[in-house]
């Protein structure tokens, strides 16, 4: 193999397992690192840099960066990342002062439609910058559907408005109330960008036989918890069927639970492992008492006198036809009938533009999305931007972030005549840690806890009321030493090849056994006579330049601690501890980086 | 050196072996060793020969003197015997060990101040008497703790870290082992784990006097430009004669050598080394050739390594002696104590 090159942005960034995986790009170690350190304000802020909503996104984030936790692979469960992000977002000091400075107004206008995740992402980057950001939303408050759709039993109202507020504190234009029924007219009104934040606000319908006729009881997922949050339904029946296996009919569920419903179930087509609903939602659903049933596929709902009474379903089983597909077919066992007051269904959630005129030069797609640029944002019609839900369909908050980033850089460089193409790229650092001959100015010693378990309100307590939050949060010992448990995969191990006497005091000191002295190969052929085989395809080799003995260093990414013995033990400092910084390049920073974090 | 302590945490793909240990379960506590020092990876290959030899550690006794080679037991197999003793006697105490209990495994850890030096004369006694033992030399040829004066090792005419000329003769205790009568002769290189730990493996599973003598580099203090004992130097010079492969006694014999190049010698134990030949004509069970081929080399500036000799017949102290097949420590009073009839008999056998 040839020498790794480590130079640019990419070869580090993938060895943060977490922050690669995170639409955002945040700095998972960087601030969990803070956390341990006490500094929870400077925890917040380096959130809110990258992800914007920390308070929201620690309690409710789909949080890819988990299962790319590096922690996850030596030890059976990964850092609780997400969970760390709130206790940062609790135990905050006011943060006010850290919020960006509002540049002179430049006299650019952009409106916003919808004021979801998305929306509130651009603006949050676009107003300090001097832009006159115009939002529009058809509730009386912002948040999208992270107001309207996620149960406030996991989210409480005051995260939302706390969170919200900062930005609407930049010095938006809020128009709340106002639902956009025409682009064209919004166009009309000379705004010099638009960005479309609409989210996919529809939910899908099951079009059974009994569906009209039981439809008093039947409700879509979506509407219906919105309804549940801003107070408009208060019960549900005592028997309660979920159709759905989603995270929407997870929250859908255990709203149900809250509102009257005492024998709930959730009822899914796939099996329990195919299921879309995030692992730890299925097993919140379970700890609170919802049985969940597969392989059942919904064929009719019961009923008797105009009023729901059950629904009939169909087993099947999951059968694979020659190409190795994954194909549902009926086991031909007697259909299932199970009974029922109500039914939530929370099959899936839809885009719907009736509001975008067709002839305004913006193309749509045969499903009926807007075609979309996936680097910039940008819509067929120049200036018109999507983010967010509305832009590839239903998502998680976090990237709803992501994009909302990209399309305000977008949007900044269309107003001021630049090139969208042109994308600033991230800032990278790499700083040595060494402070001395056994001291790093990061904490190396691995702690052997097992990931800690999020405390939860008593379950009779929770069940009682739709508002009060379940999950009671880390406290600051619990925070302290979950935030330990972060292997530091920032600090990066950087080999110098002509400092090296291959002495072997790294390979024999290595926990992991992920540095191996031998004759270079190709890939394959090396990755099978490492000290351990590397069999993590997805994790890179470091290899080095060819030594003095005429052999190659090559060390395996894959489950290296970073814990910097290699380095502690190496003679000559052939191996050293550097600390890789990448912060994503935000339309604020090109104007003149107005948020500072630290 | 570190103060932390090795994580806990290791590989996914480690396996254990026979016992159920994986190779972390034969490590010990944290070295203290300078960064880099070469006895540090005899420690690692002492862990990997034990674990892949499905060594039960409470079976082993490490026994060490004073040095910097001497310290290192407590950095390997941390659930076994250990005794570290005083400065040149680990052969006496080994020996004495060795004959109240001959069940235990002993390894033998010395370096070239503890065997050349101080205990040359325990060294010599242990090796001559054949104690059944694996004795590990970590020559490095120079002290070390000391700061680096020329030790009994170091070569005539190499040169000190500061450019101080060597004017003494060196010992070379693979040649004052053969010529002792050790039954299991080796060099090997703290920097070549292919070829030390078959022979530490060999060594182990050898019934009599097994010595090693390991080249370490001291990297604080002897490896620079004219030392013999640097990683540069030994790397250059490093003539091996053969190439290793332990065979238990329960693994079929698997050779995948060109007919011819290939010598097997069956141990006590069953075990059969499965020698790779190297140097051509090397005979391994020859003593007088092998001393002779050693002193050639030398001369010519080359340090020989590898199985240098073996004799597959050796016998051990306890054979010579004729003692009975129980540990004398595990003896009852019954048996130590036979009484005054015995006693009378044995007394008339001498009149």
């Amino acid at each position: 193999m040839q020498r790794t090159s480590t130079d640019g942005p990419d070869y580090f960034h993938k060895v943060v397992d977490c922050q690669w995986a995170c639409p955002a790009h945040t700095p998972v170690p960087e601030y969990i690192r803070l956390i341990a350190d006490g500094r929870y304000t400077d925890a917040y802020m380096v959130n809110w840099k990258s992800n914007v909503f920390p308070g929201i996104l620690g309690r409710t984030c789909d949080r890819p960066c988990e299962p790319a936790c590096r922690r996850g692979r030596v030890e059976d469960e990964p850092v609780a990342i997400c969970r760390l992000k709130r206790v940062a977002a609790d135990n905050k000091a006011d943060v006010s002062s850290f919020m960006p400075a509002i540049a002179a107004p430049n006299g650019k206008r952009v409106a916003l439609v919808g004021a979801g995740p998305a929306a509130l992402t651009v603006a949050r980057d676009l107003a300090p910058l001097g832009y006159h950001v115009v939002v529009y939303d058809a509730e009386a408050k912002g948040g999208g559907m992270i107001r309207s759709q996620i149960p406030r039993f996991r989210l409480p109202e005051e995260v939302i408005d706390e969170e919200v507020g900062y930005i609407a504190d930049l010095g938006l234009d809020m128009r709340f109330g106002q639902r956009i029924d025409s682009l064209g007219a919004l166009l009309g009104e000379g705004y010099d960008a638009v960005f479309v934040g609409t989210g996919a606000p529809r939910g899908r319908d099951l079009d059974l036989p009994g569906r009209q006729e039981a439809a008093a009881n039947i409700h879509i997922g979506i509407d219906w918890l919105s309804s549940v949050s801003f107070g408009h339904i208060e019960k549900i029946g005592r028997r309660v069927i979920v159709l759905g296996g989603g995270n929407t009919a997870m929250d859908c569920c255990r709203t149900s639970r809250r509102l009257g419903g005492e024998d709930v179930k959730v009822i899914v087509r796939s099996g329990f492992d195919e299921m879309k609903a995030s692992p730890w939602e299925k097993e919140d659903a379970i700890h609170e008492d919802i049985p969940i049933l597969n392989f059942l596929v919904p064929k009719e709902f019961t009923h008797k006198d105009g009023k729901l009474t059950g629904v009939l379903f169909e087993e099947v089983a999951a059968t694979f036809d020659d190409k190795g597909r994954r194909k549902l077919m009926p086991t031909g066992a007697p259909d299932q009938h199970f009974e029922c007051d109500d039914v939530l269904v929370a099959v899936g959630q839809e885009n719907a533009f009736p509001w975008i005129e067709r002839d305004l030069g913006l193309d749509f797609d045969e499903w009926g999305m807007p075609k979309v640029d996936a680097v910039t944002f940008q819509s067929t019609r120049a200036g018109v931007f999507f983010g967010g839900d509305a832009a590839f369909g239903p998502k998680n908050i976090i990237w709803a972030v992501a994009q909302g980033h990209e399309a305000a850089v977008s949007i900044d460089r269309f107003c001021q005549g630049g090139d969208l193409a042109d994308r600033p790229p991230p800032m990278t650092n790499l700083v040595s840690q060494k402070m001395g001959i056994h001291e790093w100015s990061y904490d190396n010693d691995i702690s052997n806890d097992q990931r800690f378990r999020v405390p939860l309100r008593d379950k009779v307590e929770a069940l009682k009321n739709v508002k009060i939050e379940v999950e009671l949060g880390f406290d600051l010992k619990q925070g302290l030493a979950e935030a330990q448990r972060c292997l530091n995969c920032d600090v990066q191990t950087v080999f110098a090849e002509p400092l090296c006497i291959e002495c072997d005091a790294c390979v024999d000191i290595c926990p992991v056994d992920c540095i191996t002295f031998t004759d270079n190969g190709e890939e394959e052929d090396l990755r099978g006579r490492l000290k351990a085989p590397a069999l993590n395809l997805d994790q890179d080799l470091m290899v080095s330049a060819e030594l003095k003995t005429g052999r190659v260093m090559v060390k395996d990414e894959d489950v290296c601690l970073h814990c910097g013995l290699c380095a502690e033990r190496c003679p000559t400092g052939a191996w050293d501890m550097q600390r890789f910084t990448l912060e994503m390049s935000h339309a604020s920073d090109v104007g003149g980086g107005a948020c500072q974090a630290r | 050196m570190t103060y932390l302590a090795k994580p806990r945490l290791h590989h996914p793909s480690l396996v254990p072996n026979e016992l159920g240990f994986t190779r972390r379960d034969y490590e010990g506590s944290v070295s203290t060793l300078c960064a880099g020092c070469g006895h540090d990876s005899i420690s690692a290959a002492i862990i990997q020969a034990c674990y892949e030899l499905d060594l039960p550690p409470h079976r082993v006794a490490k026994l060490s003197g004073i040095g910097c080679s001497s310290k290192t037991p407590d950095y390997f197999l941390g659930a076994s015997h250990g005794f570290n003793t005083v400065h040149g006697r680990m052969p006496s105490v080994l020996t004495g060990a060795n004959l109240a209990n001959r069940d235990l495994i002993y390894l033998g850890v010395s370096g070239d101040g503890d065997s050349a030096s101080i205990g040359f004369g325990q060294f010599a006694h242990a090796v001559r008497r054949g104690v059944n033992m694996t004795y590990i030399v970590e020559n490095n040829g120079v002290y070390g703790l000391t700061k680096g004066q020329f030790s009994a090792t170091s070569d005539k005419g190499s040169k000190s870290k500061k450019g101080v000329v060597n004017h003494d003769s060196a010992i070379d205790l693979v040649s004052v082992a053969l010529q002792l009568g050790a039954t299991f002769v080796a060099r090997s290189f703290s920097g070549d784990k292919a070829q030390l730990v078959p022979l530490i493996k060999a060594a182990l599973s050898h019934k009599g006097a097994a010595f090693i003598d390991t080249v370490s580099p001291c990297v604080q203090f002897n490896n620079h430009a004219g030392s013999t004992k640097s990683y540069d130097y030994v790397r250059e010079h490093n003539e091996s004669v053969n190439r290793l492969d332990v065979v238990p006694l329960r693994d079929p014999i698997h050779v995948d050598y060109a007919p011819g190049t290939t010598v097997q010698v069956t141990q006590h134990d069953g075990s059969v080394l499965s020698l790779h030949k190297l140097a051509e004509h090397y005979d391994p069970t020859d003593r007088i050739a092998a001393m002779s081929y050693l002193a050639q080399r030398q001369a010519a500036g080359e340090i020989v390594t590898g199985l240098l000799y073996v004799d597959p017949e050796a016998t051990d102290l306890h054979e010579a002696l004729e003692t009975v097949e129980t540990p004398l420590n595990a003896l009852a009073d019954r048996a130590l104590i036979p009484g005054s009839g015995v006693l009378a008999k044995l007394n008339a056998t001498l009149r």
